[in-house]
């Protein structure tokens, strides 16, 4: 298997230890992936806000490039995820979209070839059977609660690999980790994302209401798939009682037995050294 | 323009100043059939930030539709909406409420109405401003460029996401430096054309 890769401004900063968690089990998997040569900022939460040719030329220049590689397009951030994709589908229905698209990146996009996330990938092509194949430590014990918020499910005519109100895609990845996932009522509810720094309160809210979801369903921690969950859940929480936030990638190497996780667990505010130590996994 | 009287709560009732252009002009510009709504009020019932609106989204709708563009465009609803596609996903009708706030803050800002949430579209144009310059995002100069701008701060605010800030550095999730694509030319050449069409 082999994708252009695109990794998104997040897994070079806030989210670097997605980004390596994620092309660490890609190699494990046997996932090829080929970077975006010269790949630019998707344009997330912002471009769309104020300007809907931004919002399709920005993603656009990137699926140009890829298009060139020959080759699908792999992503692992959730917001990227849905910008490329969005733009990638309107392409590919509307020839006017086309010839609007080429003008303002001033390179040809026929979207010829696919965007696909991470998790997609592996659980629906690759098939978990592959995963649990490679489980050397499994993630016996752990009680996890899946948390896909919104870009990884909704807008369903858009992104359609799972369930919108009750995806299981990340349920059962983690599964065949070993862990045990938490039936629980949050999985795709909004963190309140972009709106962390306007109206922080907000967001304090909606991630205070999902912690509580997770752990009254007995969750010792949470697993996320997007950069922006995970920085407003993982950054804001007060108190003691902390709740781990983790990437899905990062519990596949911790299971797979790749080397060095811990230097990704450092990079999380609220640490989950203590949890993993106390199922003997670190 | 024309008055319409509407209700806004049960005593309570206003004229507003109905504007039957509004509608058509919302629809051609989002490409959302907002007719189509029968207030079933599935999109409020699942918002998860209809709580901080002043109008819940069901009734942004109704507005449009009567051509209310002044209640519209100064709402909070239209800044306050996350943008996390509940509404369209469980809309019976299937109208894109999310590409229709994009498309209802895009003409605020474009009339210069003053928004109701004015930290919103700060935010919102701190965080395309590195992308206009390096290609890529970075952090550190779209944070700055929001607290200088908003200046909604308070000093025990700054604190904490100074201190945040700091912790984040300390695990090396902040690159000091920006990036920098190499070519800039393009993603310049994007941004032109791209803005173009707006006015100020």
């Amino acid at each position: 298997m082999k994708y252009a890769f695109y990794p998104g401004c997040t897994q070079e900063s806030t989210a670097e230890e997605f980004g390596s968690s994620s092309k660490a089990v890609c190699q494990k998997l046997g996932i090829e992936l080929k970077e975006i040569p010269d790949w630019n900022c998707c344009g997330a939460s912002s471009g769309h806000f104020l300007n809907d040719e931004l919002t399709h030329a920005l993603p656009g220049r990137n699926l140009a490039i890829a298009e060139k590689q020959g080759l699908d397009t792999l992503v692992v951030c959730a917001a990227c995820y849905l910008r490329l994709r969005s733009t990638q589908r309107e392409a590919k229905e509307s020839p006017e979209f086309r010839k609007r698209l080429a003008e303002l990146i001033d390179m040809p996009y026929e979207a010829k070839y696919e965007v696909k996330h991470l998790l997609d990938v592996v659980v629906n092509d690759l098939g978990l059977e592959e995963v649990s194949n490679r489980v050397k430590k499994p993630l016996k014990g752990l009680k996890l609660a899946a948390y896909y918020g919104c870009y990884l499910v909704r807008p369903p005519k858009i992104v359609a690999f799972d369930d919108p109100e009750n995806p299981t895609t990340m349920d059962r990845l983690l599964e065949s980790l070993g862990a045990e996932v938490v039936d629980w009522g949050g999985k795709v509810d909004c963190c309140g994302g972009s709106l962390v720094l306007s109206r922080t309160e907000i967001v304090l809210k909606l991630t205070g209401d999902l912690i509580k979801g997770a752990r009254d369903a007995g969750a010792e921690a949470m697993v996320v798939a997007c950069p922006m969950c995970h920085s407003n859940l993982d950054t804001r929480q007060s108190g003691k009682d902390r709740l781990p936030i983790l990437y899905f990638t990062e519990l596949m190497g911790l299971a797979f037995g790749i080397p060095k996780t811990d230097s990704w667990f450092k990079k999380h505010l609220v640490s989950p050294f203590n949890l993993l130590k106390s199922h003997d996994l670190i | 323009m024309q008055l319409t009287s509407v209700s806004v709560t049960k005593n309570e009732s206003r004229q507003l100043k109905s504007d039957p252009l509004f509608r058509e002009e919302v629809e051609a510009l989002s490409g959302v059939n907002i007719s189509r709504c029968y207030q079933c009020f599935t999109c409020t019932l699942g918002c998860p930030v209809a709580y901080a609106m002043d109008y819940r989204p069901n009734q942004i709708i109704r507005l449009c539709q009567l051509g209310l563009k002044d209640a519209v465009l100064g709402s909070s609803t239209i800044w306050i909406c996350a943008s996390c596609e509940s509404c369209v996903t469980r809309c019976p009708n299937e109208i894109d409420i999310p590409h229709l706030m994009d498309t209802l803050h895009q003409i605020a800002l474009r009339e210069g109405v003053p928004p109701k949430e004015p930290a919103v579209p700060i935010f919102h144009r701190a965080f395309v401003e590195p992308i206009r310059r390096f290609g890529r995002q970075y952090e550190i100069m779209m944070t700055v460029l929001f607290i200088l701008k908003a200046r909604k701060f308070s000093f025990k605010d700054l604190r904490t996401n100074a201190s945040l800030g700091l912790n984040m550095m300390k695990r090396r999730k902040l690159k000091l430096t920006p990036p920098l694509i190499k070519n800039l030319a393009a993603i310049e050449e994007i941004f032109e054309k791209a803005e173009s069409g707006e006015q100020k």
